[in-house]
Order: structure tokens, then C-alpha cells, then sequence
């Protein structure tokens, strides 16, 4: 094949592969969108294959037929809860394959390798074996195999200083040796990059895990970008280039929706909750009405008929889903409870907010799983202005994302954080499983109103509860 | 000049996606994110390269892990980002089911 033929094919790649992206602005085409990046990326396996005259070399194929078969299966298993893993894990192996690159190409015949290549090669040995470890925590904390909390060594970050300090000396060792000790350097390298990304992620703490998924997606990118610099590879760096600035992208409006810098993120700062706090008085006022298990004693009878009146007077409803939600796999009661609304003629939306869950758009994806329409799903700016004139607000496991104290108690830690201003609504229905505070620490302050209906314990049972009543 | 030449390509594409990326409603993220996960798996390209002018046996094994982990990115990310937009439906489309 001539060169500027490959080159323009490779170009065209590219420009499908943006397309396709483009076509992920709305749910219709986004199918297509992601089909047409997924073709464009094998085209450009056949074109790499073509020019470098390796079509018919089997070993190649042996490993590219067998991870297409390992990686269909595993796609096919996957349930929706498991997702956020899933994500995870696979996003660790784009890592670990960038990382593998770098260690055949420091560690073959040198001759060939070029200091450019080689300093490439051990950048990428640091991005993608961290991607590799981080991701493979990350999934652990996901999957609740690791602690969600953050988990933070004796002088954490003085034994991060020193691993960087030392993967510098490496990397700067890998510079200027001569073949000899290559090896061995690798082998620190690799090592230390992989420790690098445990101490990094293993004290992020579980809320933050939107942020972290986020960043290790955009290092995975980056790694491929830098593994395309050390084999002079133009089609490698731009696709991992693109990768690199959604994960950023992604970062970006997590942190944003958190009130967190990144850096807090890393250095795993959990949020104290501030003086100015009104938690013990809190304590008292729910000590009344709540047993040990959780079930409202008072006034049961009564509770139960404001409930129904509540509902059959409503004519605006918003739903709110959080983390809860997907914990307690509330989401069929959740969608059992819309449709009950929805037969009684009732104007019924969902509010999400960015950070709910535990990855980018995690309540969106459970609320399709169960057949949600996805033009009911409203987010944060799009629905703020709705909830003064909405006559009911039905919370499911959310509660950082609806405290008020974000928009009024200045010097917490989520003060200024965009929240939904639920508050401003008629009434309010709020399932939740107690009435702690949330990932933040800061105690919610809506609990308190008496507009607010608590119904505490396992959404799943609760909301049961609740339609049996209608 | 090679290598400036290369810096100005990733540049160029980073930004514009970037800009392409901006434009995504925060409803799709989750696919978004897998999907730009299975793209990372374009490190493929590099396994194969490097596999296939590989002497040694120990690298050309390693080239092979390589080459399956990153399939197994592109396949399975490709393959969870569709099912799951394929779960997203609009009120008419939910009705008719």
C-alpha cells in the first residue's frame, strides 16, 4: 500500500471515530455513533496490520481473535449493577496493554530504540501501569470487594513522595543506560508505577469514585497516546489524544458537580463536617419519632392518610434517585411507583443530578435499564426552576445532593456545590435509609421540615410499602 | 521535525475532541465513558507493531498478552457501551414495547 494512501485512511479513521462521538449527542443516534467508532477502530487494526505487512502473521491474530472473544463474553455476562466495575476493569487492561507495549519496546534490541522512544516508552510504563493498578482498586472499591472509605497508610504522603521521587530516578536511569541493566530498571519501573496507582486510588474514598473513574479513563487515553510517540505511530496518538480530553471532560463536570478540587480528590481530604454544623440537635429531634429499626411509631394511621392525600392531590411530581437507589436496587419499585403516578394522570419527572451514583451518569443508565423513558429524565439546570411550583418531590437514597445547607451554610464543606433545591417544593416524600449525613458530613437540614415525609429503611421495602397503600 | 509533527496531531485532536466531547448530555455519560474506554484500546495498534518485529520469545508472548488485553477493551467496551444505549427509550417507545 502506498503511504499516502495509508495516511489518507488513517485520517478518514480519525474523522469516523470524531463523528461517531458527535453522534453521541442524543440517545436515537448514539447507537450508530458507537458502532461507527467501533468499526473505524478495526479498520484501523487492518490497516496497521496491511502496512506493516503482518496480515498473515497467525500469532497476531491468535491473540486479537481470542481477546475479542474473552471481551464479547464478558460484555454479555455483565448485569447493569455491575457496570461500574465492569467499566473499570476494562479500563485497566487498556492500561496494562499500554504498559506491556513499553516493556517489549525497552527491553528489545536497543539499536533500534531511540531516546525520544525510550523516554515515550517509560512515560508510558508510569501512565499505563498506573491505569492498570488504579483501575483494577477502583473496581474492587466499585464492586464493594475493597473498603468505600478512603483507606490512608501511616505518612501516606510521604511514602507517595518517595515513589515519585524514586520512578523519576528510574525513568531519568532509563535515559541514559546502555543496554545492560535495562532489564532490571523495567522491572523497578513497572513495580513502581504499579504501586504508584494503589497509593493513589486506595484512598479515594467511594462517593469520589465519579472523579476517579473519570481521570484513570483519561489516563488510559493518554497512555495510548504516549505509546503511539515512542513507535512514531500518527493514528495511536490522536485516537488516544481524544480519549485523554473526554476523560478530562468527564473529570472536569464531576469536580465541578462535587465542589471538589481534584487535588482534594486524590489526596483523599474526606469533608469534616464544620462547627457551624447543627448536628447534635438533629440527633434529638429524629430520637423521637425513630425506633432502633427505623419505623415511624407515631401516629402510623394518620401518617399513612396524609401519605394519600398527598399523593392523590399532587398533580406535579419529581422524582429524585440517588446512590441509595441503586444500593438497595430500588430502581423496579422506583419505575412501579411511576407508573402508578403516571396512570393517576400525573405530571411525573425525574431529576438527576450529575454526581448520583457512583460513575458519570449512573441513575440515568439504572432508569433505563427499567424502561424509563429517557425524555423523563431531567438534569440539574434543566429542572431547578421546577421545584417551586411542584406539589411533590419523592427522594429515593439521595442526600448530599439535596441539602440545602449547600446553598446556605457557608464554611461546610459543600457549600457552593449545586444541589437540587428540593425544598422549595409543596411536599416531600424521602426514602432513605437513615437520616446520617451523607459522604460530605454535613448534616441535611431538610429531614427537619415539616413538610417532609421520612420513610427510613431499605427503599426496596419501603416504597413496597407505599404503593400498597394506593 | 518528525516528533513536532506528532505533537501538533495530538494536539489538533485532542482539542477537537474536546469540543466534540463538550457537546454530550450529561443523560449519556456512562456510555460515553465506556465507550471512550473501549477507544483507548486503539493501544492495540502499538501491541501489534511491537509484537511483530519482536525477537525475543519473552516479548513476542508478552506482545500476545498485549494484543488480548486490549481486544478485550475494545470488544467489551464497544459491546456494554451498546447494550446499554440501547436501553434508553423515549415515552412512545416504552408504550409500544
Amino acid at each position: 500500500m502506498s503511504t499516502t494512501l495509508y495516511y489518507t485512511l488513517s485520517v478518514l479513521c480519525v474523522f469516523s471515530i470524531i463523528w461517531g462521538i458527535k453522534l453521541m449527542n442524543s440517545p436515537k443516534s448514539a447507537i450508530r455513533g458507537n458502532l461507527l467508532g467501533a468499526v473505524s477502530l478495526l479498520i484501523t487494526v487492518i490497516l496497521t496490520l496491511y502496512k506493516n505487512l503482518v496480515l498473515d502473521n497467525s500469532l497476531l491474530w491468535f491473540g486479537i481473535i481470542l481477546g475479542g472473544i474473552l471481551g464479547y463474553f464478558l460484555a454479555l455476562k455483565v448485569t447493569m449493577l455491575k457496570m461500574p466495575q465492569m467499566i473499570a476493569l476494562l479500563n485497566g487492561l487498556g492500561g496494562g496493554a499500554s504498559g506491556l507495549v513499553a516493556i517489549m519496546i525497552l527491553t528489545e534490541n536497543q539499536s533500534t530504540v531511540d531516546l525520544f522512544s525510550r523516554g515515550a516508552a517509560a512515560l508510558t510504563m508510569l501512565v499505563g501501569w498506573t491505569t492498570f493498578s488504579g483501575s483494577l482498586i477502583a473496581a474492587a472499591k466499585l464492586a464493594q470487594k475493597l473498603s468505600q472509605k478512603p483507606v490512608r497508610l501511616k505518612r501516606h504522603s510521604l511514602i507517595l513522595a518517595i515513589s515519585s521521587v524514586f520512578i523519576c530516578i528510574i525513568i531519568l536511569a532509563l535515559l541514559i543506560k546502555s543496554s545492560g541493566s535495562l532489564l532490571i530498571l523495567t522491572l523497578l519501573m513497572l513495580l513502581a508505577s504499579l504501586f504508584w496507582g494503589i497509593i493513589f486510588t486506595i484512598r479515594v474514598g467511594g462517593a469520589d469514585m465519579p472523579i476517579t473513574i473519570s481521570l484513570l479513563n483519561s489516563l488510559s487515553g493518554l497512555a495510548g497516546a504516549i505509546t503511539g510517540f515512542a513507535i512514531y505511530d500518527p493514528l495511536l496518538i490522536s485516537v488516544g489524544g481524544i480519549v485523554g480530553a473526554a476523560g478530562l471532560i468527564l473529570t472536569q463536570v464531576m469536580c465541578k458537580a462535587m465542589n471538589r478540587s481534584l487535588l482534594s480528590v486524590l489526596t483523599g481530604k474526606t469533608t469534616v463536617p464544620s462547627a457551624s454544623a447543627p448536628a447534635p440537635e438533629k440527633a434529638c429531634s429524629f430520637n423521637q419519632e425513630v425506633t432502633y429499626e427505623g419505623e415511624i411509631i407515631i401516629n402510623k394511621e394518620d401518617e399513612a392518610t396524609r401519605i394519600i392525600r398527598i399523593i392523590e392531590e399532587a398533580r406535579s411530581v419529581v422524582i429524585v434517585p440517588g446512590y441509595g437507589m441503586a444500593l438497595a436496587q430500588a430502581q423496579y419499585q422506583v419505575k412501579e411507583l411511576y407508573e402508578r403516578l403516571m396512570e393517576k394522570g400525573k405530571d411525573v419527572k425525574f431529576a438527576i443530578h450529575p454526581v448520583a451514583g457512583r460513575m458519570p451518569g449512573h441513575m440515568n443508565v439504572l432508569l433505563a435499564e427499567v424502561d424509563i423513558p429517557y425524555d423523563k429524565l431531567y438534569e440539574l439546570e434543566a429542572i431547578n426552576d421546577e421545584f417551586s411550583n411542584t406539589d411533590l418531590v419523592i427522594v429515593v437514597g439521595a442526600n448530599d445532593v439535596i441539602n440545602p445547607a449547600a446553598n446556605t451554610a457557608e464554611g461546610t464543606p459543600i457549600y457552593g456545590m449545586p444541589v437540587l433545591n428540593v425544598e422549595r417544593a409543596k411536599n416531600l416524600i424521602i426514602f432513605n435509609r437513615d437520616t446520617n449525613p451523607g459522604y460530605s458530613g454535613v448534616p441535611n437540614t431538610i429531614y427537619q421540615l415539616q413538610k417532609v415525609i421520612l420513610k427510613l429503611g431499605d427503599a426496596k421495602e419501603t416504597i413496597s410499602a407505599i404503593l400498597l397503600l394506593n | 521535525m518528525k516528533i513536532l509533527l506528532l505533537i501538533i496531531i495530538f494536539a489538533v485532536t485532542t482539542f477537537i475532541g474536546y469540543k466534540v466531547i463538550k457537546d454530550v448530555p450529561s443523560l449519556l455519560h456512562t456510555p460515553l465513558m465506556s465507550g471512550m474506554n473501549a477507544l483507548s484500546g486503539i493501544t492495540i495498534l502499538g501491541a501489534l507493531i511491537s509484537t511483530a518485529t519482536a525477537v525475543k520469545t519473552d516479548n513476542k508472548i508478552l506482545g500476545v498478552v498485549a494484543i488480548v488485553f486490549a481486544m478485550i477493551n475494545i470488544i467489551g467496551g464497544f459491546c456494554v457501551t451498546d447494550r446499554m444505549l440501547r436501553m434508553f427509550k423515549t415515552q412512545l417507545e416504552v408504550k409500544t414495547k
